[in-house]
């Protein structure tokens, strides 16, 4: 019974929509703290230089690379939700879910080589 | 959640769209150059243009943002509805005045 009722969950596109879900989340509890590292501008450029010196840490950076993973996915999710609610259906949603999985892959492994 | 609020969302993820690609490109751009404040702060001061860019951002992403919350709120907390509503109109409001609060960090001369 159970098994049945859970057996959606190992289709490709609900790990995308529980995908888009997350990252939205993690994204949306990462916003107020990059609105507050950015404002200490407000009290002079010294203030943010030693905030950004402290994110050179690696550790910072992998966060960082998580967080560019994150962003690209919940995008690229997006505008599949957007083009399925918008325009006529399209066969292979699976696969261009696993495709927009593979390019923020991609973009945040692109932003890996940049840092390091 | 309701119609007005599908529709806030679905079109503030529109407006966000472009917006994003812009930033990753930038967030690109700046960690290639090794990013420091004086670089930030040199392309941001004093432009209209990116004070225009980032305030749209902010208020869009601000929107977007809490009616996430509230859905999630909704669907996955035992907060009953209008309790979950009051959640996401707070964090849309923190969210926008720090989001706004930021952008003039940045772009004020």
């Amino acid at each position: 019974m159970i098994g049945r009722e859970l057996k959606h969950r190992r289709s490709a596109l609900w790990l995308a929509a529980i995908l888009h879900r997350i990252s939205g989340l993690a994204l949306a509890i990462f916003l107020p703290f990059h609105f507050l590292a950015l404002g200490l501008a407000i009290n002079g450029e010294a203030r943010l230089e030693n905030f950004l010196r402290w994110t050179d840490q690696p550790l910072v950076k992998v966060a960082e690379i998580g967080l560019v993973f994150l962003f690209t996915t919940h995008l690229l999710g997006g505008l599949r939700i957007l083009v399925i609610e918008n325009f006529a259906w399209r066969e292979g949603q699976k696969q261009l879910a696993t495709l927009a999985a593979a390019l923020s892959a991609i973009v945040a492994f692109a932003f890996l080589v940049r840092v390091f | 959640m309701n119609v007005r609020l599908y529709v806030w969302q679905r079109a503030t993820a529109a407006v966000m769209a472009p917006l994003v690609v812009v930033h990753i490109a930038i967030i690109f751009y700046a960690s290639r150059q090794g990013m420091s404040a004086a670089d930030v702060l040199a392309r941001t001061r004093g432009s209209i243009a990116w004070a225009a860019f980032y305030a749209l951002f902010v208020l869009a992403v601000s929107i977007h943002a809490s009616i996430g919350v509230r859905n999630i709120l909704t669907e996955w907390s035992p907060l009953p509805e209008r309790r979950a509503d009051a959640c996401a109109v707070f964090f849309g409001l923190v969210l926008a005045a720090l989001g706004l609060r930021a952008v003039a960090a940045v772009v004020l001369p």
